[in-house]
């Protein structure tokens, strides 16, 4: 564990995080708790079905309810029109798809499809409202498997989509809506050098992020055109030009206020509830709020895709890889838009190729249309093909760390989408892991269960895009920080420390802030492992441009010029043998009616690609099927480590999430495309007793293309638990889990069939 | 949601007499984790809430002189796993107590209401079986009793009348050299609801299994009573070849069905191994042994 790498004053310390204490202590404000005089409750009726004609509404008994202030359908939503937008973490997505999950126009695709809201004085009143809302429906048939969805006569979803292969459209409508192919080299060549070619097939159930906070929106529109929102979300902007699209009202008259959000991990960079709590106060005229039931969350906003994958690799007899081709199709649910492009890009990553192939499709199914989960795309593709890696080791006798090495991704080298990595840390990671506690003790043994060890890798690219931060000089030498990320994951720390680091100054002097869209420029999402880079970044220049102007204020106050002035690492000014701290400056400044604001907006690239390998063992109750994860490390390049307890915090984060993915979690439908298991005791996210004490190592190759290093870490280690648990299980048992999750019944009939 | 009325009588003739004029609209409350729950999502349309707390019958714990025990139907898990007499007595039904939920909800949930609920998988409806219990009910008719295998109908589903309350549970006194234990199967380590969930009670004379009760949940639209599975065991050395006899026979009794929780083939499996694990436990508790409380 890095305490600071040396090299700073303020980087790589464990502050106590800015908005640590409010949160412990139950004060910190979250979306959900947003209350303003006068307002209603909304509640949205949701289809039953998941796959149906809309043969008509009517609500007219429902408006008749007293209490009852508004009901909206989907005519209450303005058309879009044509054309794509940017789905925060999720590709581009079609406004006119985006529009239709919103409300079902003509069709509903998933069960709890949003048919119709109400906005009434309290809760009840709109729920016995919905239950007066008369819905016609035509039945048709549900597609749930993403390989039957692909065959040509499955039944269609959308009638107008037609597999985009590159720009170029089929002829014929089917649920595919896209393929992306990737190839380099030769791969007939390459599998032709190869002594043994491996196959294997996996597939894998859509998974929910889980966070505990509700989806929530409160919404005011006042009556001289201005919207006001207070939502939980991972990013204001991004929340405030999707309601700009789908409202079609001007950004300026807009305003979106990011609330402390109880968790994310991808999925609230989009909206659900934020156009109907704002067309339902348009047509009220009072504020109205809107929240999600467990349920709700769990069958109707966006999981992680599930859906099947195929991988060959050639290998030579001394463990070289020769060639490589995958094919990945997956769930994106009623709409197109799965995170099947990020699983092509990120499956082979941390594996050095010259000949490969990897194949995409995007297929849509009757589930809910799925949207970005921590690292999306990469957890499903690397499960594959880290399985088959580990099965290779097992047939071909090779240590499994020696096979990545030997086979590691390093600067230069073909990316899948193309391009070379640049600096990276795939060498180091893995000599990490060779090197720690873990990997060298013995693996032991607990009565009655059988002990297995496995081992994998993770790669993610990690984002950059434009953020915002203006650090503003308080007369006491404080700097009051106001910066466009919200904070989930302890960024407000990461990023006001950069701009401690560069002032100078104790972190504790620098308060961060996230402010409302009105109150500061553009921003990204908080996706992407981009935040502690880009927005840090940002807090770095508005410091640079902060204390440039401390300089020029004090050569006026002493009368020279500025460049005899030296502003220290420490904070201090000197010029002509006389010093002041940073403290004294701001208050000489304010005394000459000095106000100063440093701002600056960023757009840097180069956020520089991140590993992680992670090693796991389980005990499997050979008799029951039943698996436990008994110890856990988790190794990554974090590039620079900023703030180190929160680059721990995320890989921790990232292995509990990845251990109900490998284990318990998944959707579970009946044949009509009901969802079974539509709450928390049924959909099992690990508790606490099912995550053991997971130790993390950081290690750090700084990033040539930050300031300080900093690398993404949020998203990387959900990447290799799949298949480093699955593997595990091998180890113990011998049976290889090729379907997701690995629950007890699967697993003890795989032991069983061992035998047989 | 509706407005709804609470009541709370204090003898267990009002409240059957409130439940016999409100008919299926009331129910009794017990701590509530069941009822209010499904109220809330709608499962349940109960208008009337009659609460079983204020009943002294109801919420009382005794063991009688005969050496049986009364089991007050609101009596919640934690208070008998607080009585020493009862955990010597009765440490199936107390494995359960111990694993329903959490601590917090161990303060409210009771075993009345647990084996009322009547779901197949009520952690201590086997328990009960094996220990023998007996219900004790009242309603508009006068009082009944029955025994707790006889009790559950169906999923939700139970022979009390709508007029009908559960007072309490009678426990008969083990004999000398018994032993029981229920564990289940959950898929997690905590706040989960049983995949297949197995009771066993045993009797010894030296290495003799001489009495024996095995009842396995969730694996039917009631929790089991196998009664062939304990009575192969009698005259029996207590062993694995004689719990694997019982196993077997308990297996076969399951009729499991495929949902969100397990299949078919697994829960089988799992009437089984669990058959075999609860004898284990049974016998070495016969025998003085610690055994810890299975999920
Ligand atoms: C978080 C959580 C975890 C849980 N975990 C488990 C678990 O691990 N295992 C398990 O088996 N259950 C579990 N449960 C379910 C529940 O806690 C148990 O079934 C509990 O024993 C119910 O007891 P209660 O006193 O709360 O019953 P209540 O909810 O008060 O009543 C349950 C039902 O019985 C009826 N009833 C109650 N008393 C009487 C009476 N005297 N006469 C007639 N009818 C009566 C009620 O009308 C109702 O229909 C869990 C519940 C929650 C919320």
């Amino acid at each position: 564990m890095a305490e600071t790498n040396g090299n700073y004053n303020v980087i790589g310390t464990r502050p106590v995080r800015h908005d640590g204490v409010d949160k412990v202590t139950g004060r910190a404000i979250y979306g959900v708790d947003a209350h303003m005089p006068g307002m209603l409750w909304g509640q949205v009726l949701r289809s039953p079905h998941a796959h149906a004609r809309i043969l008509s509404i009517d609500t007219s008994r429902a408006e008749a309810l007293d209490g009852v202030h508004a009901v909206m359908t989907a005519a209450d939503i303005p058309d879009p029109g044509a054309g794509v937008a940017e789905a925060n973490e999720s590709g581009l997505q079609s406004k006119r798809y985006k529009s239709a999950s919103l409300m079902a126009r003509d069709k509903v695709l998933f069960e709890g499809h949003p048919i119709a809201a109400v906005a009434a004085t309290n809760k009840h009143v709109a729920e016995e409202a919905l239950a007066l809302i008369d819905v016609e429906y035509e039945l048709l048939p549900v597609v749930l498997d993403v390989r039957e969805a692909m065959k040509p006569d499955a039944p269609l979803l959308l009638d107008d989509l037609h597999m985009d292969t590159g720009g170029e459209l089929a002829d014929q409508p089917s649920n595919v809506a896209s393929r992306t192919i990737h190839e380099e080299g030769d791969i007939e060549a390459g599998f032709a050098a190869a002594d043994r070619v491996f196959e294997g097939e996996y597939t894998m159930s859509m998974v929910h992020q889980g966070y505990i906070e509700p989806h929530n929106a409160l919404a005011y529109w006042s009556a001289d055109g201005h919207l006001r929102v207070e939502c939980s979300s991972q990013g204001q902007f991004g929340i405030r030009s999707e309601l700009a699209d789908h409202l079609q009202w001007p950004i300026s008259k807009i305003n979106v206020f990011p609330s402390e959000i109880g968790g994310g991990f991808g999925g609230k960079t989009t909206i659900y509830l934020e156009p109907l709590a704002a067309v339902l106060s348009r047509k009220s005229g009072r504020p109205v709020k809107l929240t999600m039931s467990r349920s709700d969350i769990l069958r109707a906003t966006g999981p992680a895709p599930g859906g099947y994958a195929w991988v060959k690799i050639g290998i030579t007899n001394e463990g070289r890889i020769t060639a490589a081709q995958a094919m990945f199709a997956f769930e994106a649910g009623g709409y197109p838009g799965s995170a099947v492009g990020a699983a092509c890009l990120c499956a082979f990553g941390p594996y050095k190729l010259t000949d490969f192939r990897i194949d995409g499709y995007d297929v849509v199914v009757n589930m809910p249309k799925s949207h970005a989960y921590r690292a999306p795309g990469a957890p499903q593709g690397e499960f594959a093909v880290d399985s088959l890696v580990d099965e290779i080791c097992e047939e071909m006798g090779f240590d499994r760390l020696a096979f990545r090495a030997m086979n590691a991704s390093e600067e230069g080298d073909l990316r899948a989408n193309g391009t070379r990595y640049h600096c990276i840390g795939n060498h180091e990671v893995i000599e990490a892991a060779r090197t720690s506690d873990h990997w060298q003790s013995a693996i032991g043994s607990a009565p009655g269960r059988t002990r297995g060890r496995g081992i994998a890798s993770g790669f993610w690219m990690n984002g950059g895009g434009m953020s915002t931060a203006v650090a503003q000089l308080n007369s006491d030498g404080t700097v009051t920080l106001r910066e466009g990320s919200v904070d989930i994951g302890g960024t407000r720390t990461s990023v006001a420390m950069q701009a401690a680091e560069t002032l100078g100054i104790p972190v504790e002097d620098v308060d961060p802030i996230v402010p409302d869209t009105d109150s500061i420029a553009f921003t990204g999402v908080t996706g992407g492992s981009r935040v502690t880079f880009a927005t840090g970044w940002a807090a770095i220049e508005a410091a640079r441009d902060l204390r440039k102007k401390m300089v020029d204020g004090l050569a006026d106050h002493w009368d020279v010029a500025s460049d005899s002035i030296v502003a220290d690492e420490d904070g201090t000014f000197r010029q002509n043998g006389e010093t002041v701290s940073f403290k004294e400056a701001a208050g000489i400044l304010d005394g000459d009616d000095l106000r100063l604001v440093g701002s600056a907006t960023v757009v840097p690239e180069g956020s520089g690609n991140t590993f992680a390998i992670h090693i796991a063992d389980v005990d499997v109750d050979l008799e029951t099927g039943k698996v436990d994860v008994v110890r856990y490390t988790a190794i990554q390049d974090a590039g620079t480590a900023i703030y180190p307890p929160y680059v721990e915090g995320q890989m921790e984060g990232g292995v509990a999430q990845g251990i109900g993915w490998a284990l318990t979690e998944e959707y579970v439908y009946d044949d009509e495309g009901h969802m079974r298991n539509v709450s928390l005791l049924d959909y099992r996210m690990p508790t606490t007793l099912d995550v053991p004490m997971i130790e993390s190592i950081i290690v750090e190759v700084p990033n040539p293309g930050h300031p300080y290093g900093a690398r993404g870490v949020g998203e990387v280690p959900i990447v290799p638990p799949l298949a480093a648990i699955t593997n595990a299980i091998a180890d113990a048992t011998g049976a290889r889990m090729r379907d997701l999750p690995a629950s007890p019944p699967k697993v003890q009939a795989a032991i069983a069939a061992l035998d047989s | 949601m509706h407005a709804i009325s609470y009541a709370a009588p204090t003898t267990v003739a009002d409240a059957v007499s409130i439940l016999a004029e409100h008919g299926a609209n009331a129910r009794m409350l017990a701590g509530g984790t069941d009822l209010i729950v499904q109220v809330r999502e709608k499962l349940r349309d109960t208008t009337v809430f009659v609460d079983a707390k204020h009943i002294p019958d109801l919420t009382q714990l005794t063991v009688n002189a005969d050496g049986s025990a009364t089991l007050g139907a609101a009596v919640p898990c934690h208070q008998i796993y607080g009585d020493d007499a009862i955990v010597a007595q009765y440490p199936a039904l107390v494995d359960a107590c111990r694993i329903i939920g959490s601590t917090g909800i161990q303060g409210r949930a009771s075993v009345g209401g647990n084996l009322c609920n009547s779901g197949p998988a009520g952690d201590t409806i086997p328990p009960l079986i094996v220990h023998g219990a007996v219900a004790n009910i009242a309603g508009a008719n006068g009082e009944r009793t029955l025994a707790v295998e006889d009790f559950c109908t169906g999923p939700s589903r139970n022979v009390l009348g709508d007029d009908e309350l559960l007072v309490s549970l009678t426990l008969p006194k083990p004999a000398d050299g018994s032993g029981s234990h229920y564990l289940r199967f959950i898929p997690r380590n905590e706040m989960d609801i049983a995949e297949v969930g197995a009771g066993a009670a045993v009797t010894l004379d030296g290495d003799t299994i001489t009495a024996a009760r095995v009842s396995i949940g969730a694996v039917a639209p009631t929790p089991l009573f196998v009664a062939a599975a304990g009575e192969a065991l009698i005259g029996q050395t207590a062993g694995e070849a004689a719990y694997e006899v019982a196993a077997n026979i308990a297996r076969d009794a399951a009729s499991p069905i495929n949902d969100m929780r397990g299949t078919i083939a697994h829960r089988k499996h799992l009437s089984f191994v669990l058959t075999q694990r609860a004898l284990r436990g049974a016998v070495a508790r016969a025998r003085g042994m610690e055994v810890g409380h299975g999920h």
